[in-house]
């Protein structure tokens, strides 16, 4: 017990805290519109875009988020506009995206004298590398998140159930669409860098998926989502200072566990 | 009461294209109150690219389609075909019902008591009160499609489209769903423009038709199209001998 309230005394613990209960708590109400639009791919697409913008922005010595930000707003457009459109099979397109930032990233990195620790800290996330200007950006982004679903949820749910007819009486759905993207894009940049390139798309998917396990209806399942992944990021968090494990895969594995769980749960109940 | 001759909707030389390929090309006609507009034609020939144009959820290459009432154009009962994803979606009947009054909340965050109220009403009309708390995707595909129609009617008490909305149904949900829109034709004077493939069921109940397909269209009063050429080819051709 000491050992929790110890972990409280050190200040990049509580900036890790704050800004992960935050990016958690948008990832898992934006995720349940991505999952069930079945754009959840998207989101890995997307953190693979920030790897690469971040690495080349640490090479020409920016501020990451200053490229960050913007490269992977672009990137969450046009993966929306391909998903839209039948020329192009979305998934694909995703995969080539997503494997050509993690390219470019890569090589840049390598010709600037290989990869180091800051890179690494992108792949697998790390709780070391926030700084004050994330804890604002974070503030402000759960701060636009909640403002969005709190007053336009009967028009995301709507967009999300069936756009065609949101948009045949009139909604605004590209407006939507558009700002999802937008909220999408930052929550993922600033989320990655705590849970890495690799693991911040669980964030997105899982809180969601779980609750669909249990619950059937579209309330039920964003306020599960939203407590559910809390709860795996705080359970994830303190697992690793306990047993000095990585961060980011402590918790996606704690998202893992709760998603067994609650498939059990469902079967059990008769919920499919 | 002479109801007839008022015009909701008009469409003039519409042309659409669907990835560069031309599927409706310089098409005309006209919805009035009251009517029940049967649009008929083999697959492919561009129905429901039609009414997706018309409803402005595809670009309309050429052309202009006018909804002749002030605030009809997003008053519009829209039954959309059931994609993959809503067959698997988490949420309650009531919460699809609701969404069909979308249109009239504004920029209210919530919905208002009225607003709940007619929902009621309107699974009330279409007996599926019971349903109200139940989850959509554990609803058989009949009872989906009343949902669906209920929300319609939240959104219009005027004119509703429905695409292709029978298809998937077992045979006693497709003529009690036929029956459903009759008598909301008849009794309540919604106006119904109906996509459909299954033109003999289809055609009993509807005073017009119109006809697509990539040589020509035929848009007219069901007498005049069971009497014309191209309505007793397709006719023929789709299982009319049975007659």
């Amino acid at each position: 017990m000491t050992e929790l309230i110890y972990m409280f005394s050190y200040q990049f613990m509580l900036r890790a805290f704050v800004i992960g209960g935050l990016v958690s708590l948008c990832a898992a109400l934006l995720g349940v519109t991505l999952v069930l639009k079945h754009y959840s791919m998207i989101g890995d697409g997307l953190s693979h875009v920030g790897f690469g913008a971040l690495s080349v922005a640490m090479v020409m010595n920016m501020a990451p988020l200053v490229i960050a930000v913007p490269v992977v707003i672009f990137a969450a457009f046009f993966l929306l506009r391909i998903s839209e459109s039948t020329k192009l099979k979305g998934d694909a397109a995703i995969g080539l995206i997503s494997s050509s930032a993690i390219a470019i990233g890569v090589t840049v990195t390598s010709l600037s004298g290989g990869m180091n620790s800051d890179v690494y800290s992108y792949m697998f996330g790390s709780i070391l590398s926030m700084n004050e200007r994330d804890v604002i950006l974070s503030v402000g982004l759960s701060i636009a998140v909640l403002f969005v679903f709190i007053f336009c949820y009967h028009t995301i749910f709507a967009i999300t159930f069936d756009e065609g007819f949101a948009k045949a009486n009139g909604t605004k759905t590209g407006v939507y669409n558009v700002l999802l993207a937008i909220l999408t894009a930052v929550t993922i940049v600033v989320g990655m860098r705590i849970m890495g390139t690799m693991l911040i798309s669980g964030l997105i998917i899982f809180p969601a998926l779980s609750s669909m396990r249990l619950f059937q209806n579209f309330k039920s399942v964003i306020i599960s989502s939203v407590v559910l992944s809390l709860c795996c990021f705080f359970a994830g968090m303190v697992l690793s200072y306990l047993f000095a494990l990585p961060t980011g895969a402590s918790i996606v594995l704690a998202n893992l566990f709760v998603f067994l769980c609650m498939a059990c749960l469902g079967k059990c109940l008769g919920v499919e | 009461m002479e109801k007839k001759d008022i015009l909701q909707l008009s469409v003039e030389q519409v042309s659409i294209a669907y990835e560069k390929t031309m599927v409706i090309k310089n098409l005309s006609f006209f919805v009035e109150e009251g009517d029940y507009l049967c649009i008929v034609g083999e697959n492919g020939s561009g129905k429901s690219s039609l009414i997706k144009g018309i409803l402005g959820l595809v670009p309309l290459k050429e052309g202009k389609v006018t909804f002749l009432k002030e605030g009809l154009s997003s008053h519009i009962g829209y039954l959309p075909q059931q994609t993959k994803q809503q067959k698997d979606f988490p949420a309650s009947v009531m919460e699809v019902v609701l969404s069909g009054c979308l249109n009239r909340k504004g920029w209210r965050p919530f919905y208002s008591k009225q607003e709940k109220e007619m929902a009621s009403y309107h699974l009330k009309r279409l007996s599926i009160e019971e349903l109200k708390k139940k989850p959509y995707r554990m609803l058989s595909g009949g009872q989906q499609q009343r949902v669906l129609l209920a929300r319609a009617l939240c959104a219009t008490d005027k004119l509703l489209f429905l695409d292709e909305p029978i298809s998937g149904l077992d045979p006693v949900a497709i003529a009690e769903f036929y029956q459903l829109i009759e008598r909301l034709n008849k009794e309540n004077s919604i106006s119904v423009v109906m996509v459909s493939h299954d033109v003999k069921e289809a055609l009993k109940a509807a005073n017009k038709v119109l006809h697509i397909s990539k040589e020509e269209y035929f848009f007219g009063t069901k007498e005049e199209y069971l009497q014309s050429g191209i309505g007793i080819e397709f006719l023929y051709a789709n299982g009319g001998k049975e007659k």
